[in-house]
């Protein structure tokens, strides 16, 4: 499904992904790991088009869109919630959410999408009206998937969404994530909470300094205490 | 009672000026707040739609079709502006399209005197909305009652295209975080584009709105560009509800001290945008930081 091969991205003059290669297959679910710093966010920012200096491959659904717009890049059915989450400062929850479909040709479907979105997650639904950022924390992160979810997007880039969230919820989350993988969503996630991320993931790999320096099974990473402690410790 | 009278009639005409100003701050500010672009031709834009309009009027003796023709053709302007100049402008800084705009107004006003002359065009008020009506105070002329009806339904129009559209949601995010907007599957830069020839047909039609109560000549834009921008600053950069008050503002206090002080009426303007800016600096209803 997505394919990323030897990627550079650049900030200015400072070199932050340093030629990583990363594959996701269809259907799974596979986390990026690292410290704070290690290059993840960009990297995704990178794979869905937002950075401007990058270089290498990115293959999604068998194209190239490495020099592609991010728009181009949602229309082919990769979706995105950036790392703090955005919901539109003055636009209710319903219009939060319409913002996910615009681009979509689904976008006559709304009232049906906004019920369905409305069952997976009831508190959206109570709110519907109200200012999204008038939700809390969990909250907006719940608006932020469901409106990246609105268009049905084949593969979706999550960057740590239960940073600062209550541990309800985060369960809420997680469980969430599997649905999504089992309704046939492909999920690139990246987290620090290491442990719950690998319960769901089927691969994951781990990230320092903008370069990928460990890559194995999520089974496997969960048994590896040295690896995890040398670069996941917060 | 009569001076009740020329003081609520002065106020009219300050309502009449002021909507000149809030067309004019509505197009800046929508421009601004999406493309954080300040654009300097906004002046040379309303005087072009000054030009075309009273050219139409006077080949078809039809002031309506002006109000159709002129912000179509300044709004395609406007769109061949964005796109081949100021365009490749993004991401390198504020002052970079400020500059070109600043230059291209010069070039529209040079354009104008080759082909109208230097000399100014006469317009008369048209036919229909000529003569007084009693409204109460006195007698207002009809045709700056006309002003402040016709800036009140395009701003509403306006307001409902913003709040109730689907473009309009976009802007509204777009405006916000053009980021989030990009990820989502939208084309910014249509957008962009859209917005700056909008913005610039709302000048192009302001233009020919003011043309019977001004002076048509190729230099008209830049008095006004000026009191747009204190304007736009007194309501706040990118508020378009800001646009809408301060541009009332401005055209009633400089209409009022036209009657009891003369003298300072082109000061006052900018008086009260000291004033404001001293009291609330990101103007009367902007938002705190717009500007970084
Ligand atoms: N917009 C930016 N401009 C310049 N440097 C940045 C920017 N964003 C991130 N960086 C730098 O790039 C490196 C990687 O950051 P990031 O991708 O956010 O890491 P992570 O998500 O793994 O914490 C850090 O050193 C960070 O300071
Ligand atoms: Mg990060």
């Amino acid at each position: 499904m997505l394919a990323v091969d030897k990627l550079h991205a650049w900030y200015g003059r400072s070199h932050v992904v340093q030629g990583i290669s990363l594959e996701v297959k269809a259907g799974e679910i596979v986390t990026l790991m690292g410290r704070n710093g290690a290059g993840k966010t960009t990297t995704l920012r990178t794979v869905m088009g937002l950075v401007a200096r990058r270089a290498g491959s990115v293959r999604f659904d068998g194209a190239e869109i490495l020099s592609e717009p991010p728009h181009r890049r949602f229309r082919r059915g990769l979706g995105y919630v950036p790392e703090d989450r955005r919901i539109v400062p003055g636009l209710s929850v319903r219009e939060n959410l319409r913002l996910g479909l615009l681009a979509s040709p689904r976008l006559r479907e709304e009232q049906r999408l906004i019920e369905r979105i409305a069952g997976t997650f009831p508190r959206l639904k109570e709110r519907i009206d109200q200012d999204g950022t008038s939700l809390s924390g969990g909250e907006q992160q719940m608006l932020a998937i469901a409106r990246a979810m609105m268009s049905e997007p084949k593969m979706i880039l999550l960057d740590e969404p239960s940073e600062g969230i209550m541990p309800v919820l985060v369960d809420e989350m997680f469980a969430l994530f599997r649905k999504m993988k089992e309704s046939g969503t492909t999920i690139l996630l990246v987290e620090q909470n290491v442990e719950r991320a690998l319960a769901i993931s089927d691969r994951a790999y781990i990230m320092d300094h903008g370069e990928i320096v460990f890559h194995d099974s999520a089974a496997n990473l969960i048994a590896n205490q040295e690896i995890q402690e040398r670069y996941c410790s917060i | 009672m009569a001076d009740v009278n020329l003081f609520l009639l002065q106020l009219f005409t300050g309502l009449a000026l002021g909507s000149v100003y809030v067309l004019l701050a509505t197009g800046l500010s929508l421009i601004f707040g999406m493309l954080t672009v300040v654009s300097f031709a906004h002046g040379a834009f309303f005087m072009v739609g000054a030009y075309i309009g009273v050219y139409q009027y006077g080949v078809t003796g039809n002031f309506w079709i002006s109000l159709v023709v002129v912000p179509l053709v300044v709004g395609t302007v406007g769109l061949l502006t964005e796109r081949f100049l100021v365009r490749p402008l993004y991401g390198r800084g504020i002052d970079y399209p400020l500059l070109l705009t600043f230059g291209l107004s010069y070039v529209l006003i040079e354009i104008v005197r080759i082909f109208f002359g230097v000399q100014g065009i006469p317009i008369s008020t048209p036919e229909g909305l000529r003569g007084a009506v009693n409204i109460g105070v006195g007698h207002f002329p009809l045709y700056r009652l006309f002003l402040i009806v016709a800036t009140a339904v395009v701003v509403g129009g306006l307001w409902l295209f913003i709040e109730r559209t689907r473009f309009g949601l976009i802007i509204r995010a777009g405006a916000r975080d053009p980021e989030i907007v990009r990820v989502l599957g939208i084309d910014i830069s249509r957008v962009w584009l859209l917005v700056f020839g909008l913005g610039t047909a709302i000048a192009g039609l302001s233009g020919i709105l003011a043309a019977p109560i001004r002076a048509v000549t190729p230099e008209m834009g830049i008095p006004v560009l000026v009191e747009s921008f204190v304007v736009t600053v007194v309501g706040g950069m990118g508020s378009l509800a800001g646009a809408v008050v301060a541009g009332l503002l401005v055209g009633v206090v400089f209409s009022l001290t036209s009657l009891y002080a003369p003298a300072f009426a082109e000061t006052s303007i900018f008086a009260l945008m000291a004033l404001v800016l001293l009291v609330r600096p990101q103007g009367l209803l902007g938002r705190a930081g717009l500007m970084g």
